[in-house]
């Protein structure tokens, strides 16, 4: 968390809202550790991240997506994934990634 | 004041702090509950969650710097919450204001560390040098460790001088601390061994003294030794040695 409260901090200050999204779960070989967190401003800004790049394009608009509709959700990324994301994991593990928006 | 608010400046306070969020099943997705570790709580994961069970596995898993999901059962099914540990972060005691400890100070910051640069010589620990120190002690270094080592502390010795390493080591071996490591050839470790042992120092507390410190990268310059030494930190807070195991 710590690693992305200072762009956090400076996107409020500009008047941007956030969401934030947070690997909650990994099984098999996962990229990041369980609480590895990613932040998003609703001007298309991006700090931290969830895994080695993989899923960060997915993960980045399931962010937009709870900034403009205030959900949380959480998200299942695998290495055989054939959910709406269409994305897969190279390292042959699975993560889930929690993503919420951050009350204003 | 919000969850996240009260989370920033626990952070930045370096105070102990969890947090659980309802994140699938049955509950409010999203809800959230802060802990502390005196119980003290800011928030709330809805009426139907068992919230003095969660408190209690929030306290537990905060004392062991362990995050993860958990399942509670409500009226209307399970619930699944993340619980996220944030302890305080490790600290680094750098015994010697000597050159290697300012690239040192520097890559132990980006680590995550936090960093008290120990040095009773006025000219070695200057703010000038280490402003970038959390902390910088111009005492003797018996005296600035006494008391202040526990199973979060990682202590780095750099002087090469017995005067000050024997007295650190005397504090630092017998302690709680995770990593103790000392600079100097293996001539100056074994001359320093037979010293200590001289002394009466039990031979379970000097094993576990890293020594000479750092992992073998070939590295001369100050900066490079301060990354074999980082690096060989990194690999004892995971439980390691950084020589090949695993």
């Amino acid at each position: 968390m710590k690693d992305v409260l200072p762009a956090i901090e400076q996107w409020r200050a500009r008047g941007e809202r956030v969401a934030i999204a947070t690997v909650v779960k990994t099984l098999g070989s996962a990229p990041r550790g369980i609480g590895a967190k990613m932040a998003v401003s609703s001007g298309g800004s991006m700090a931290g991240s969830v895994s080695g790049g993989c899923i960060e394009g997915a993960v980045f608009d399931a962010c937009q997506a709870a900034i403009a509709n205030g959900q949380a959700r959480l998200l299942h990324f695998g290495v055989a994934d054939d959910d709406a994301w269409d994305v897969g994991l190279a390292c042959g593990g699975t993560i889930d990634v929690f993503v919420e928006p951050l009350d204003p | 004041m919000s969850i996240y608010e009260a989370l920033t400046v626990a952070l930045a306070a370096e105070q102990p702090v969890v947090v659980a969020t309802v994140i699938g099943g049955a509950g409010a997705v999203g809800a959230k509950l802060l802990a502390r570790p005196g119980g003290e709580t800011l928030g709330s994961l809805g009426a139907d969650l068992p919230e003095v069970a969660i408190v209690q596995d929030m306290l537990a898993m905060l004392a062991r710097a362990e995050s993860g999901t958990r399942r509670y059962a409500t009226a209307a099914g399970e619930a699944e919450v993340f619980i996220e540990a944030y302890p305080p972060p490790p600290t680094m005691f750098i015994v010697g204001a000597v050159h290697i400890a300012i690239p040192l100070v520097t890559f132990a910051k980006v680590l995550g560390f936090r960093t008290v640069v120990v040095d009773a010589r006025g000219a070695f620990a200057t703010p000038e040098r280490f402003a970038h120190a959390d902390e910088l002690v111009n005492q003797w270094p018996d005296e600035a460790l006494h008391g202040r080592l526990n199973s979060n502390s990682f202590v780095v010795l750099l002087t090469h001088d017995p005067k000050l390493d024997d007295p650190a080591l005397k504090v630092a071996l017998p302690s709680p601390a995770r990593y103790v490591g000392a600079l100097g050839s293996p001539s100056t470790h074994a001359k320093r061994l037979a010293r200590l042992r001289g002394e009466g120092m039990p031979e379970a507390q000097l094993a576990r003294l890293h020594a000479p410190i750092g992992l073998k990268i070939g590295g001369n310059t100050p900066e490079e030794i301060a990354v074999s030494i980082i690096a060989e930190i990194v690999a004892a807070r995971h439980g390691l040695t950084g020589k090949g195991e695993g």
